[in-house]
Parts: structure tokens; sequence; C-alpha cells
């Protein structure tokens, strides 16, 4: 029976018997064992993740965060062109008109009622942070989007996206 | 003499009527005309106001070949036989304009964030194209009290740039008139007689001729961005008007109705109050279509390409058999 030969780099295996020596295995266990071991006195690859943390790079792009100005006040006024910027169309907005007593908690006269983004479709390009005009979006350097077992639980509103009271007095 | 004259516009000739602005010579060649804020063709005597329709007259005519000493409104500025004039190839030109641009941004908010007009604002057009990207102005921007001219109109006095636009509206296309220009200059502001309320059966037309968001639908504000809603062509019968509108929907819900309006701007069909604020359901109307804005509009982001089939699709059929 002939074979097509397609290339000329076919190689040829020759099956010989084993020698006595690689019949005994038991070298060849010790040989295997020694290389196993001296792993167990290198340096380790891994961490224990949930306790311990890997440095982060300045300009990782991780959960995003709306900030508040120095009074506590919200940033964002719903302009829309985070959602415009979006390639992934991951955010969107209804916004509303700021109340005379609400003046304390919204920079502008038109804030954000409703703000959302979508983990799941977001790719976390950074370019919402680029687009927006009042320093209101930043994607945090230390924080990723948790796992979780909910599609729903991906959707972050303002309950999980804006900036804690606390923190802006820092 | 014959009654076409011929004029030539950054090095292309057309011949015009005679009586034609520069403007609208630049305009019937259709490309690079020059901007223009206040001067709106549909009514008549605006123009001369903003000054960013300033061009070179390099001839002025073919019997006076000498140049016109200083720059011209080519709004107002009439055609002649054999004037040459130059446009955006003389840096002249554009280092005026760019001061004009300047200077209405002076008092300007620029808060474009909240404004309802960003996204079809023509000052937002052109300071995206002249304007400088900070202000040499110290001293403080122009503040006014809040006035309450009606329940479908929102004055913003400060995005104002007085082009009395909504002046001549006024004047010419409602019976009485009850909001001008009060006070003089710097000072100066669109408002009513001791807060009168603008009812005219037309007055919603000062929305779409206001070329910045001096002027706004106050039952659209802070409804919905303007590119994220879709305009649609539609027109319903109505017995004041002649019923052709743009419909400006976000999902099944219409959140605003204008005037349809041309390339340059321009409204083509003035509608009425009733047609604008009143009829806010779809199987009010018969959808024609979607609309095209124009590449280069920012309304166009992440629609759909046109060509759309069914020009006559009845909204009414569509939306009670669901």
């Amino acid at each position: 029976m002939s074979v097509i030969k397609l290339t000329n780099r076919i190689k040829v295996m020759e099956r010989k018997p084993m020698t006595f020596m690689e019949r005994l295995y038991f070298p060849a266990i010790l040989k295997g064992m020694s290389i196993t071991i001296s792993h167990f006195f290198t340096k380790k690859a891994t961490i224990q993740y949930p306790e311990q943390k890997r440095p982060m790079s300045d300009v990782f792009r991780g959960l995003h965060i709306l900030k508040r100005d120095d009074k506590g006040a919200e940033r964002c006024t719903a302009c829309g062109l985070c959602a415009l910027a979006c390639p992934a169309e991951a955010i969107t907005m209804t916004a509303a008109e700021r109340t005379p007593e609400n003046k304390h908690l919204y920079r502008e006269e038109k804030y954000a009622a409703v703000y959302e983004i979508n983990m799941l479709r977001c790719i976390f390009c950074g370019l919402c942070e680029e687009a927006c005009p009042k320093e209101a979006i930043f994607l945090q350097n230390d924080k990723m989007a948790p796992a979780s077992y909910e599609r729903e639980d991906f959707i972050f509103g303002k309950d999980r996206l804006v900036e804690p009271f606390l923190n802006s007095k820092s | 003499m014959s009654d076409q004259i011929k004029i030539t516009i950054d090095g292309e000739s057309i011949e015009v009527p005679k009586g034609t602005t520069i403007l609208q010579a630049a305009r019937m060649i259709g490309k690079n005309y020059p901007p223009a804020m206040c001067y709106y063709t549909p009514l008549k005597n605006t123009g001369g106001k903003c000054r960013v329709c300033l061009v070179k007259v390099a001839q002025a005519s073919e019997a006076n070949p000498r140049p016109m000493p200083k720059l011209v409104a080519s709004c107002l500025t009439q055609a002649e036989h054999g004037m040459v004039v130059e446009n955006e190839s003389s840096p002249e030109v554009l280092e005026a304009r760019n001061g004009v641009v300047e200077f209405l941004l002076i008092n300007h908010p620029l808060d474009c964030p909240v404004c309802d007009q960003a996204g079809e604002c023509d000052l937002q057009n052109l300071s995206f194209e002249h304007g400088r990207s900070e202000t040499r102005y110290e001293e403080g921007r122009r503040e006014f009290d809040k006035i309450d001219i009606g329940p479908f109109i929102q004055l913003h006095m400060t995005r104002c740039i007085l082009c009395y636009r909504c002046v001549y509206l006024a004047d010419q296309l409602t019976e009485k008139r009850v909001h001008g220009v009060i006070n003089r200059g710097d000072v100066s502001e669109i408002s009513t007689y001791i807060q009168n309320a603008i009812e005219n059966d037309f007055s919603g037309n000062i929305i779409d001729v206001c070329p910045v968001g001096a002027l706004t639908d106050k039952t659209y504000r802070f409804k919905q961005r303007v590119w994220f809603s879709k305009p649609f062509d539609a027109h319903r019968d109505c017995p004041k008007c002649t019923g052709k509108s743009v419909l400006w929907m976000k999902g099944q819900d219409i959140i605003r109705i204008t005037s349809r309006k041309d390339k340059f701007g321009e409204v083509i069909d003035f509608i009425c109050n009733e047609c604008r604020f009143d009829h806010k359901e779809p199987h009010h109307w018969v959808i024609e279509g979607p609309r095209d804005m124009g590449e280069e509009s920012v309304i166009s982001a992440n629609k759909y390409e046109l060509p759309v089939v069914s020009p006559a699709v009845n909204v009414d059929a569509k939306f009670v058999s669901e």
C-alpha cells in the first residue's frame, strides 16, 4: 500500500525492546520525583487570592465610581456623553430636574435620577471617563466588578456606583 | 443689463438673480457657505446682528474692481456682477470669525451638559469649528432673574446671543407679539411684559428658530438628550398649519415634536402649538419614516442607515393591533 507523502519530513519511528535498566522503572521514578521535589523549594507562581492581592497598575481600569465634589454633591449632570461614547452601549440614564431642597445633593440643576451600567456589557475601555465633561465618572484602579450568580446583579445602579459620603471628605 | 449676475465665491462661479445676497449665492453653490446665527431666510429683516457670516470682498464688481475696505456681512450685502468673494480661503475671514465666536461666547454659560439644545445647537457647532478651548474673559458672565414665560417655553436668558430671530418670528407669524428685547447693550434681554405668558398659536416656533438653547421646549425639558431620541417625519391633518412635523421618539413614546428644518437649519413649514404640544400620542400622527439628519450630525450616531421602505406606515393601525 503506497503512502501519499505530503512532505519529505516524515520521521519513521523505531520500536526497540526496553533495556534492563529501563525495565527496572525505579531510576525513572527517582528522576521524576527529584524534579517534583526540587519545585517545592522554588518561588511559587500563585498567591492565595482573596487573602493576598497582587499590586495593581496605577492605570488599571476597574469598577466605575460616580464622584462627588468637595461639598459632597454629585458631579454627574446626566449629559449623556458617557453613554454616547460607550462602544458597548452599557450605560443608560434618566435625567431629572433638581428641586430647591435637593440643592446640596446635586451640583447642577439637572441630575441623573437613574444611572445604570451593565457590567456584563462593559468592556472597561475607559471612554466614559474620557468623555465626561464634569469629571464625574472614573474607573477605579483598585476594584474590579465582583462576580455573581445572577445576571441582574451585574446591572449597577446609582446605589452601587455613587461614591459614599464619607470618602468624599478625606 | 440682464437680471442674472455672475459672482465668484472661493473660486467657484455661479449665476444668480439680481438682488441675491452673498450668503444666498454661497448657499446655492452649496459648499463652504458662511455660517449664520441671526439671518433666517423665512423671516424678513433678519441678519446683520451676529457677524459670523463676515466675508472678504476682493473685487466689488466688474465696474469697480477695487476690494471693499472692510469685511462685510454676507447675509445683508447684495451680490454685484463680477463680484469676487473670499470666504474660507481667506485667513483674514477665518481670524475674524474666530474673534466673533469668542465674543459670542464671552457671556455664554457653556452649560452644554445641562442644555437641551446640545447636539442641535448652532453655537455649539460654530464653537467646535472656530472656538478657542479656553476663555480669555476674566469678568463674570451676565446673570438674569429667571422669568417664566408660560407653560410650554423655557427661557434661559444667560444662553441668549440676541439674534432677534424670535422677535421677528413673533412679529411676522403671530397676531400679537407679547415678548421682545428690553433694555440696551450689555444688559438687554428677551422678556415679556410683566411675565405675560406667550400663548399665540404659533409661538412654539420661537423654540425652533432659536439658534442656541435660550428658548427650549418645557415639555421636553431634561427628558432625553437629542441624540438618544429618534427623529421621524410625520404629518397630521391640522386646520391651523400644514401639520408636517418631526416626531422625536424614545421607544414608542413621542417625547418632542418640532418643525422640519432644511440643511441650513431653517424651518420649512412653521407648525402650530397644538401640533407641537398637544398631540404626543403616536396614533395622532401618520409617520412617514425616519428623518435623515445628515451624517455629520451627532443625532445620526447609533442610528440605522437609510433608506427605509414603506414611506406611509399608518401607526394608528400598527399600534392598536398590538
